[in-house]
């Protein structure tokens, strides 16, 4: 218990503090490091740099989190039914993209994207005019919702799958008896019993999406006019630190995102059990 | 439904398309990459993805990714595995240790722990990564190996499965047994508790492994010497001097290096996911 706490009041606790003490300074090229106050914070509001970024995760979170989950749900519950020939092999096979480094995710996506190395490519040659561009302003937040929904479905449906595991047979059993078709097995006992496992993935998702930094920085390799030095605000602190020379502003944005996750995350918890009474 | 029973549904075709369909989104980026690491750099900008096209330049590629300046894919791999070990290690046996504590032992302030830790689950990593990289640097951390491995230590999410598992998988009444028999705290965590809880901590491992294998963030801002680069970093670099302007075109290094850098971690999951599976069918039996 001890170097557990230790460690976490080191590496966690002590950095988190740091931020805040950080975020009421403000740096200068002259005149170096002054206390500031709130000011930081003032900035923050009403900075269109960071809402710019805030509004595109707030897309990306409305949009990809229900269709991932909805996914994974489907999938989880599928592989319950044992209705599936070779049920194992799917399991395994939806979760192997989660052990794929996020940075190998991109690479792969992202040549696949390419229209001279990839696949779209060909698919648009097969149909004679450019269908698909994902290189495009319109498509580029669509493209990264695609390769996180491949990163992370799988994860979600095992997680969602496990909790279905344990709902005991029995109960199904006398479901059956009862008259309870498939649907109503589905609606009536395992949505139910999954609620809370999905209200956990809920919310991993939404702080995933506020995070969102890996995808889009990597991506920006391959097509860097498409992706801006603050695409999201995660890149936006990022940027501000380590090519802005601006920490305390950094520190301050960090913060601003960090109690805006915060609160969405306990929103979603407070609904979610709400529902389960 | 006459027959119908629980225990033996009937197979359905229809569902299996359906999730067949889901599976080839899944393995078609995978299954591209397999084609493409037979590839030479021009066959690859020219040919179609999803089959093999002019020369088996396999094993040409891997000789060029081993290699390239020197062999430095070599020296990532080892220092990957360092960060592994060392990382995913620490942070597994730190979290198994507090998790069963929490679950087992009451002392004064339990609660309030378990609630900061839950709270540090939800804490964005960048909003510690720049505090931390400014920690560090004045601690003189920054661009040692330590700086990637000691932040990998906390896994607050490691914890609280450790938690969660600790607790159902570690009867209170069996400690108290063993207690009443005069084992020691330490020799009943070693010969009874720890081996109840394998499956939990299998789980924890794998997680653990995935994260500091796949850790891209952390070392991005802790590390400039590209000698003590883990893999993912090494491949992140050789994308930017493949795709910057006037750069020599390395797409086969970079493709073929991505396959051999997830070629190990797919293997230690393949061969883990008996383990973790099984734990997860054995919570469903007891239930």
């Amino acid at each position: 218990m001890t170097p557990f706490l230790v460690v976490f009041a080191l590496f966690i606790v002590t950095p988190l503090v740091y931020s805040m003490y950080l975020s009421l300074f403000r740096n200068q090229l002259m005149g170096g490091t002054t206390f500031a106050g709130f000011a930081n914070y003032v900035t923050a509001f009403t900075d269109p740099k960071l809402w710019d970024g805030m509004g595109r995760v707030g897309l990306f979170l409305v949009v990809q989190v229900p269709i991932m989950l909805g996914i994974a749900l489907i999938a989880a519950l599928a592989i319950d039914s044992g209705r599936l020939h070779g049920k194992s092999f799917f399991r395994v096979a939806l979760f192997l993209p989660y052990a794929v480094p996020g940075v190998v995710a991109v690479l792969m996506w992202g040549f696949m994207y390419d229209d001279r190395l990839g696949l779209t490519g060909s698919v648009n040659d097969l149909v004679g005019f450019p269908l698909i561009d994902p290189y495009t302003k319109q498509w580029i937040l669509t493209a990264i919702g695609n390769i996180v929904t491949w990163e992370f479905v799988g994860y979600n449906m095992l997680i969602l799958y496990a909790a279905l595991r344990t709902v005991p047979l029995e109960i199904y059993e006398a479901a059956a008896i009862d008259g309870a078709n498939q649907f109503r097995i589905v609606r009536s006992i395992k949505i139910p019993a999954v609620r809370g496992a999905l209200v956990i993935a809920t919310i991993f998702s939404i702080i995933g999406s506020f995070q969102l930094f890996n995808e889009p920085t990597i991506l920006k390799q391959i097509e860097p006019a498409l992706i801006s030095t603050y695409y999201t605000p995660n890149i936006y602190a990022y940027n501000l630190s380590f090519v802005g020379n601006q920490v305390s502003y950094a520190a301050t944005v960090a913060i601003v995102m960090g109690v805006i996750t915060a609160i969405v995350a306990y929103v979603v918890q407070l609904r979610g059990t709400r529902r389960e009474i | 439904m006459a027959g119908y029973s629980y225990h033996r549904p009937r197979k359905s075709i229809t569902l299996t398309v359906l999730l067949g369909a889901l599976l080839i989104y899944s393995v078609l980026p995978l299954t591209w990459m397999l084609f493409s690491v037979t590839k030479t750099q021009p066959e690859l900008l020219s040919s179609f993805g999803l089959w093999f096209s002019g020369d088996f330049a396999f094993f040409d590629n891997v000789r060029d990714v081993l290699t390239h300046d020197d062999g430095v894919f070599l020296k990532w791999f080892a220092n990957t595995l360092v960060y592994v070990v060392v990382g995913a290690g620490g942070a597994t046996v730190l979290a198994t240790a507090a998790g069963y504590g929490l679950a087992k032992y009451r002392f004064r302030g339990r609660n309030a722990v378990f609630a900061v830790i839950l709270g540090a689950i939800a804490v964005p990593g960048t909003a510690l990564a720049v505090p931390t990289f400014l920690l560090f640097s004045q601690w003189g951390l920054t661009n040692t190996m330590w700086a990637v491995i000691l932040p990998s230590l906390v896994s607050p999410f490691g914890l609280y499965l450790m938690w969660v598992f600790s607790a159902e998988a570690v009867p209170t009444e069996i400690l108290e047994a063993a207690r009443v028999d005069g084992s020691g705290e330490w020799r009943t965590f070693f010969t009874i508790s720890l081996r109840l809880l394998a499956p939990g901590i299998v789980t924890v491992a794998l997680f653990a492994i995935v994260a500091t294998w796949n850790n891209y963030f952390l070392p991005l801002i802790m590390l400039n010497d590209p000698d003590l680069y883990p893999l993912v970093l090494g491949l992140y670099q050789w994308l930017a001097d493949a795709s910057g302007i006037g750069a020599q075109p390395v797409f086969n290094l970079v493709i073929t290096g991505s396959f051999l850098t997830i070629v190990p971690i797919v293997v230690v999951f393949l061969v883990l996911q008996r383990y973790w599976q099984s734990g997860l069918s054995a919570g469903s039996v007891k239930a």
